[in-house]
């Protein structure tokens, strides 16, 4: 904790040299320096607290906190929460980051499950020189934005996976599910037009026709479209074997539709609503055989870690956490992990020592790409790491079907789906 | 086949169309209000349809009449809350009350909006349809809720127009449409005539709701866009003109539907308001408008 003996000892400096009034100054001016000895380690959470997805980020780290601070904190420093809605707004982002660093005095920020909001926010990571990770965002951009510029983006983590490592992790559960599994041999892309669905698209492209399903099709729609009928109609009469999704914005809608219009074609993918244990009643049953990635499932024991927290989530918050609540949970632990690590809350030696990250968390094993890489600070992935899983919601259940080693069920479909299997 | 898939399901969207507008369109007609929570109203029928069946069990009978009954309450809330207190009040000018009600109307939906993002998060959600299953016509495999969503639309429009011109009660509320002083001296208490009319309003934008709800899904972000497709409805139509925003429902109705069917999906709203914009510059008072 060098530099605040080193404040400490500037204001004792002070105090010898000036007056009594100048130093009741001086030490209200240096107090900030040297209580934070013993004053909480703050972390700035920025997140959509009305979107489900968003709205366990801030549980998720509070829990993380609680637990930390229960077995003491950091060197006796308690871990404090401070939290701020953005209204899923990017210009909100950017004012609740700029008032958790200036005013509030945050030591990092963990923020959002958008890639728009975290594109605009990473910048200001590094204007403010303030780490800066996210739970839930997926786009490519922001680890690139880091290989290009890595002395400036250099605050910016990325705390979930890239667009285009899930599309490589949906390609390697399609291979074994789909191709091997249920001999399918064509595939409609359907994904939702944003920033984080650009890399997942282009990497579908090249991935699946090298697993052995031909792409028929890709079709992007506006993430404000209402009516799918014409979507599925036209993915209908181009008859392929399944539907490989990329979808995040919208979710209750197309699947309400799917099931409404009876389309006789399973759906595969991301479908980030889907992650959600509110997604059963918000789609009044209709999500019943839709297949989605996930980096957790209730009762999905990917790491030691994972069943503890959902536990201590229910617990607490009387629902399941999102996606983004497992990250955000783990990115609490790779900050405070870092913090200790580096023996200082100075940025620049918390960014080396978050780069050195090696830990066990609930989604998998967590260690960043180096510098270098043209994802730089973002998640590796693969075996041994983060391989994700694959589930499906059955009965009102979210049940794992990917890796054969975590599964806990077998794929069934409704009635109107028809298995090109089978035709 | 392509040509019946867009001419049904062209047909189900665009009757739900012609129903928000509708009630959109009667408010304006008669007491001379632009709803702009029109929207918030039509989202908080259909979350509180939600609501009911999902967090308390009900029925899909009973929840999409408790989320019309919340829609009635609401409506007559922004009568009374929001249009009335304006309208009495002294402390605005005569000439600038059009403008305050419109305003307060728009912060009044946000509110609502706002209230429901906050009580039930802004995902979207659906209402438990009341008919399950798909019908094949003509060869193209059709929801049965989508012809049911049709035919309520049609059911609650015609109900209206037996209302307005074959009951006393509906006379009085055309007659005030077009001459509220002539009603007056006529012995009819004009406040009764506009709370009736609200009232009206609240059912039937409760319905237009929870079908959508039923038919597409709602979040409560949808509130501005369903405001914005309702006043650009009614404003191709002619404002305050019921037939005109019928017609102009359909024409938004199936050119939506047939911009996503042959061109693409992510470009559906656009060329409904390219068209607005041109009738705005050829005939600015819309189809059918009188004024």
């Amino acid at each position: 904790m060098a530099p605040y003996e080193t404040a400490a000892a500037r204001s004792a400096t002070l105090r010898g040299a000036l007056g009594a009034a100048s130093a009741a100054l001086a030490l209200a001016i240096t107090q900030p320096a040297w209580a934070q000895d013993s004053a909480p380690i703050k972390i700035g959470v920025i997140a959509e607290a009305q979107a489900v997805a968003g709205s366990s980020i801030p549980q998720a780290a509070q829990i993380a906190a609680d637990e930390i601070n229960a077995k003491g904190g950091v060197d006796g420093r308690k871990i404090e929460i401070v939290s701020y809605d953005n209204h899923s707004s990017s210009a909100e982002s950017v004012r609740a980051f700029q008032r958790a660093v200036n005013e509030d005095h945050v030591n990092a920020v963990i923020g959002s499950y958008i890639s728009e909001v975290v594109l605009a926010l990473e910048p200001w990571a590094g204007r403010l020189k303030t780490v800066f990770i996210t739970p839930g965002a997926a786009s490519d951009v922001i680890t690139q934005n880091i290989a290009k510029d890595y002395e400036h983006n250099k605050y910016t983590f990325h705390g979930y996976l890239t667009s285009g490592a899930l599309a490589g992790l949906v390609c390697d559960a399609a291979k074994d599910m789909l191709v091997d599994g249920l001999k399918m041999k064509t595939a409609v892309i359907m994904s939702e037009d944003a920033a984080w669905t650009g890399p997942l698209d282009a990497g579908y492209e090249v991935c699946l026709p090298k697993i052995g399903l031909k792409v028929l099709d890709h079709i992007r729609f506006s993430p404000d479209t209402t009516d799918f009928t014409p979507i599925f109609n036209k993915i209908e009469g181009q008859k392929p074997d399944v539907i490989i999704t990329g979808i995040s914005h919208v979710g209750t809608q197309p699947t309400v539709q799917w099931k409404s219009q009876q389309v006789p074609i399973p759906m595969f993918g991301i479908s980030s609503q889907a992650t959600n244990s509110t997604f059963w009643k918000d789609t009044n049953g209709a999500t019943e055989g839709v297949i989605y990635q996930g980096v957790s499932g209730p009762g999905v024991a990917v790491t030691p870690k994972t069943l503890p927290f959902v536990d201590a989530f229910a617990k607490k918050f009387g629902n399941m956490p999102s996606y983004a609540g497992y990250t955000a949970y783990d990115d609490v632990y790779i900050i405070v992990d870092a913090i200790k690590r580096a023996g200082s809350l100075d940025s620049d030696k918390l960014v080396d020592a978050m780069e050195k990250t090696d830990t066990v968390g609930t989604i998998g094993r967590i260690q960043f790409l180096p510098k270098g890489d043209p994802h730089v600070h973002g998640l590796k992935t693969g075996p041994g790491l983060i391989t994700g899983l694959m589930l499906q919601w059955q009965d009102g259940k979210q049940v794992n079907m990917w890796p054969a080693a975590l599964a806990n069920g077998k794929l069934e479909f409704p009635s109107f789906v028809k298995i090109a299997s089978g035709r | 086949m392509l040509f019946w898939q867009i001419l049904i399901d062209g047909f189900a969207i665009s009757s739900l169309y012609a129903l928000g507008a509708t009630g959109f369109t009667l408010i304006f007609g008669v007491t001379g209000v632009l709803n702009l929570s029109h929207g918030a109203i039509m989202v908080a029928a259909a979350v509180a349809a939600w609501a009911a069946s999902g967090n308390f069990g009900a029925g899909a009978y009973v929840a999409a009449i408790f989320g019309i009954v919340v829609a009635l309450l609401l409506a007559l809330a922004t009568y009374y809350l929001i249009v009335r207190r304006l309208q009495l009040s002294r402390a605005v000018r005569e000439e600038e009350k059009e403008i305050f009600i419109l305003t307060a109307t728009l912060l009044w939906g946000i509110m609502i909006q706002e209230a429901i993002a906050y009580l039930f998060t802004n995902n979207a959600k659906t209402v438990l349809p009341i008919v399950d299953g798909v019908i094949t016509i003509l060869g193209v495999r059709t929801p049965a809720n989508e012809i049911f969503t049709a035919l309520v639309c049609w059911a609650a429009i015609g109900g209206l127009w037996l209302f307005v011109n074959r009951t006393l009660a509906g006379k009085a509320v055309l007659a005030a449409s077009m001459n509220p002083r002539g009603v007056a001296l006529l012995g009819i208490e004009l406040a009764t005539v506009y709370v009736g009319v609200w009232a009206i309003y609240g059912a039937l934008a409760g319905v237009a709701g929870v079908l959508l709800g039923m038919f597409l899904g709602v979040s409560s972000y949808s509130a501005g866009p369903l405001t914005a497709s309702a006043f650009s409805i009614v404003v191709l139509g002619g404002l305050g003109s019921v037939s005109g925003s019928l017609i102009a429902a359909y024409v938004v109705g199936y050119l939506e539907t047939l911009t996503a069917y042959l061109i693409s999906p992510a470009y559906r709203a656009i060329p409904a308001l390219l068209l607005l914009v041109a009738v705005m510059y050829v005939r600015p008072r819309g189809l059918l408008g009188r004024r």
